[in-house]
């Protein structure tokens, strides 16, 4: 694959939930290297995008990923294409142990366990303890720890610092940028810091459509288009975000 | 009719207009002439002498074909009264049997063993029907989904092996009860009377189909319908569901056990049948069967289902069935089996009921057309 | 004293009978949402397939170990039927649970009305193998020998499923997707296999059921299959979805009230004081089953 040609395409994605029009026609295209960041503000549509890329919603228009047109496919077949995928719910197991959680996610013959233990080594310790037990720090721990144990092509991490404490919120954000380092990284990210840390590119989204695309350095060093296009400043959050999440970003 | 409206709402919006303008002309009359013509028909059934070869045994007028007829409708009426919980609020409820259960063994009970006048008898059974599905229902209504229909699926069971273990000899056991004639006037009892038996099965259909027609109209009906679509964006509206899912409930169980007397009446008696949960997962079948949560569909479902349940039963005992070879002549002998079977192709192959058919039809058709120009 | 210990073990038959009726059950529930009701039907068609292969198959029959060729056709045949089921009308319908359920309504009825064809709908006599004969004596007490063949049977069947559960990967497939099916799929699995395998297990288990019902009520009918599954639903929704020891506990439990309330009140009593358990743990239970199948997911 040449280094010109995308990664993962999106054309004219169009998802209807319930009768509402949640995505209007989004439309990106992200390289086959660094951090992509889909960005903006909370409800515009940045998870039902993910969702609708690996197929977990009805949608209409087109996906391609890695020279694929992956539109029809399962969800499952779109995954094992080489995705790993960390939901906004973390979606953790909670009534099996943290050890089952990560075989359940082992996909290729040789699961990258060192390289997990040793980004999370509190996962090691913890293999046999039910992970509905584990804090909520953990449990995200968990969840990108099982996202980097086959080797995939890109990484799906949805508002991975959402509702953890400032100390966490670091260590997380460690471990996407040292993942991003190996595998590209779609990032649906609220937490500006964390972008400006990782992110080369940033889409971002409003009302279910794609309002700007471009360098995400750039995108930050404008203030007044942050307010614009984020609805935020550097140091204010937005006004619906969870108390522990606003703390997260306020550490930014 | 509504699932006509519904049908043409859901059809792609490219069709072309004059075939709309076409479909649109046809359907101008006005709402009520389908229920008029029915009514008349039904109304003028007992005086016909018309003889259809196949569909009944004798002429229209005659006993069996009007017994034949009223049980159906008694039907017609329940299945109905079943609807209003799960076609049109969406209840998912595996107990009303107990009900229709409830207004016929009270009622035969209060005949036989204090020997009340039918109209008393009725009376109370019903009311007391009525306040049994509000009280069980303010109960199971606590609860959602599957274990709603678990939690009324358990009290239906509760009464269904109550009837039938015969406590203190009341209920009669796997026998059942007979109706008590002495307690009914005399235009009710006997063969030469069934034109009367048809005349109260046909007033019972008209009145539970009345009523839910009525509410389901009424602002109570509005709500439904939005319990029906999404309870929790009710919910958020600040309109509590919960009193308008037990007034469902309550007129639910008090149309099952008004139809309860008029099956006791027309069939002369009561066994423990009605009172199972096989007999609750029929009513369900005959509401999919026509279509949930529409006008006709409970109706014509019902009657269709109890018509072909025993017209069948008729046919395996007759000649032609005999000359068959044993292995195809017994499995159609059993009309559940030929009802389930086909009920189960309608599930996959015309999920909306019968009367989303002729809907189908028509776009199916003028899909070709367009299709074709 | 002697009562207590008759009750006890012929609660527990009875509740044995309940967890191979309901483990399955809860296995298909748990998984896909899907109330199959035709499980009656698969248990039927076991308990006619042992029926069956006593008298015809040859090297079956009450005989030795006869009787154990008979109930392993019927096993057979019951996950024969439940495969069927699951591939040919569960799995097209697969995302519409309402009609998923409609459908194994229309299996409910159609299959034991099919059965009665054949065999007509008088209680056939099942065949009592040597095996089984006779009594033991318990502490006094001379308990039939059936009733430990079915809690042996449960216990076999309870371990297989934890084994199961606990050392395969399918079997972890299916806990977690009992939790959460569609991460299951998002990391890379195809679900609907496990589909086909549960309906598989349980329609064995249920078959299993239905053979040794015939054994434990001397008698097979073609609506049995109906009446107990009433009783299998009620320990699904007590025990949960979630647990296989969860559904062991309320299958005893039910099995014991049931079989105490009869011999010590009224006769059926018994069966009316299971449904008040019921409806004592849904109204008081906030959770569990409740909490996470809402009604939009299933009606």
């Amino acid at each position: 694959m040449s280094a010109a040609e995308p990664l993962l395409e999106a054309a004219d994605l169009h998802v209807w939930i319930e009768g509402s029009h949640i995505l209007q026609g989004v439309s990106f295209s992200m390289p086959d290297r660094g951090v992509t960041a889909l960005m903006g503000r909370n409800g515009v549509g940045k998870t039902t995008t993910v969702k609708a890329l690996l197929g977990l919603v009805p949608r209409t228009g087109r996906v391609v990923f890695d020279g694929v047109d992956i539109t029809t496919h399962p969800t499952y077949t779109i995954v094992s294409r080489g995705i790993g995928y960390v939901p906004e719910e973390r979606g953790i197991f909670a009534a099996l142990t943290v050890a089952e959680n990560l075989r359940l996610a082992e996909r290729h013959p040789k699961p990258r366990y060192e390289l997990v233990h040793e980004l999370f080594p509190e996962l090691a310790a913890r293999a046999s303890q039910p992970a509905g037990t584990l804090s909520g720090g953990q449990q995200q721990m968990l969840a990108i720890g099982r996202s980097l144990l086959n080797d995939n092509k890109l990484l799906i991490v949805d508002e991975p610092t959402k509702g953890l404490a400032p100390r966490i919120v670091r260590e997380v954000a460690d471990a996407v940028a040292r993942a991003a380092e190996q595998v590209p990284v779609l990032l649906v990210e609220q937490n500006l810091s964390l972008v400006r840390r990782v992110a080369g590119q940033a889409v971002v989204l409003d009302a279910g459509r794609v309002i700007h695309t471009g360098s995400a350095l750039e995108l930050l060093d404008d203030a007044d288009r942050v307010r614009e296009l984020l609805g935020v400043s550097r140091t204010v959050t937005d006004s619906s975000g969870t108390t522990a999440g606003a703390e997260g970003r306020r550490t930014a | 009719m509504m699932t006509d409206t519904d049908v043409a709402a859901k059809a792609p919006e490219t069709t072309e207009p004059p075939v709309m303008k076409d479909v649109r002309a046809r359907r101008r009359l006005p709402g009520w002439t389908a229920p008029v013509v029915l009514l008349a028909v039904a109304l003028a059934l007992p005086f016909s002498t018309l003889y259809v070869p196949g569909l009944f045994e004798g002429t229209l007028n005659s006993p069996p074909t009007l017994h034949l007829v009223a049980f159906c409708l008694v039907f017609g009426g329940l299945a109905t009264s079943y609807d209003l919980l799960y076609g049109r609020v969406g209840l998912l409820s595996f107990g009303h049997a107990l009900y229709f259960a409830c207004g016929a063994y009270v009622a035969a009970l209060l005949m036989r063993v204090l020997e009340l006048p039918l109209l008393w008898s009725a009376l109370i059974a019903v009311v007391g029907g009525t306040l049994l599905s509000l009280v069980l229902g303010a109960v199971s209504l606590r609860v959602n989904g599957i274990a709603l229909a678990m939690v009324t699926l358990a009290f239906a069971q509760a009464g269904s092996i109550l009837i039938s273990r015969d406590p203190g000899r009341l209920t009669g056991g796997e026998e059942g009860l007979s109706l008590n004639t002495a307690m009914v006037p005399d235009s009710f009892v006997g063969v030469f009377n069934t034109v009367n038996l048809y005349w109260v099965a046909l007033a019972y259909a008209v009145f539970a189909v009345g009523v839910v027609w009525w509410l389901t109209a009424s602002p109570v009906g509005r709500v439904w319908q939005g319990i029906r679509a999404n309870e929790q964006r009710v919910a958020v509206l600040g309109v509590n569901p919960y009193p308008y899912k037990l007034v469902a409930f309550t007129v639910g169980g008090g149309l099952a056990s008004l139809g309860g007397v008029a099956y006791l009446l027309v069939t002369g008696g009561v066994t423990p049948v009605i009172t199972t949960a096989e007999f609750t997962l029929t009513l369900l079948v005959m509401v999919a069967l026509g279509g949930a949560g529409t006008r006709w569909g409970p109706l014509l479902g019902a009657v269709l289902y109890t018509y072909a349940d025993h017209r069948l039963l008729q046919l395996g005992g007759s000649d032609a069935f005999a000359a068959l070879p044993a292995w195809i002549a017994a499995p159609l002998s059993q009309p559940l089996f030929i009802l389930g079977t086909l009920f189960v192709l309608m599930v996959f192959f015309f999920p909306g009921g019968l009367v989303a058919l002729p809907g189908r039809v028509r776009s199916a058709l003028r899909d070709r057309r367009t299709a074709r120009t | 004293m002697s009562t207590v210990v008759l009750l006890v073990i012929t609660g527990l038959g009875l509740g044995a009978l309940y967890f191979l009726i309901a483990s399955g059950l809860s296995l298909i529930f748990g998984l896909m949402d899907v109330l199959n009701f035709a499980h009656g039907a698969f248990l039927a068609i076991g308990a006619y397939g042992t029926w069956w292969a006593a008298d015809h198959l040859p090297g079956a029959g009450p005989a030795g170990f006869g009787f154990l060729v008979a109930v392993l056709f019927g096993v057979a045949a019951g996950t024969l039927a439940a495969t069927l089921v699951e591939l040919c009308i569960i799995r097209p319908l697969y995302g519409r649970h309402r009609e998923q359920i409609l459908a194994t309504v229309g299996l409910s009825l159609a299959v034991p009305a099919l059965i009665q064809a054949i065999w007509g709908a008088d209680p056939l006599t099942f065949p009592k193998p040597e095996l089984v004969r006779g009594a033991v004596g318990v502490l006094g007490v001379n308990i039939p020998k059936d009733r430990f063949l079915l809690i042996l049977a449960a216990v076999a069947v309870f371990v297989a499923l934890w084994l199961f559960n606990s050392r395969t990967r399918y079997g972890l497939i299916v806990r977690a997707g009992v939790q959460d099916r569609a991460m299951v799929t998002a990391l890379g699995i195809d679900v609907r296999k496990s589909f086909t395998l549960v309906f598989a297990i349980g329609g064995a288990a249920a078959a299993l059921a239905g053979a040794l019902g015939g054994l434990y009520f001397g008698v097979v009918t073609p609506t049995q299959g109906l009446s107990l599954l009433i009783f299998a639903f009620i320990v699904v929704v007590i025990g949960g979805t979630t647990s296989l020891t969860g559904c062991a506990i309320a299958s005893i439990t039910v099995g014991l009230i049931q079989q105490f309330a009869n011999y010590y009140t009224v006769a059926g009593l018994g069966d009316i004081a299971v449904v008040i358990v019921l409806a004592l743990v849904l109204l008081t239970r906030q959770g569990g089953l409740t909490a996470k199948k809402s009604a939009e997911r299933v009606a």
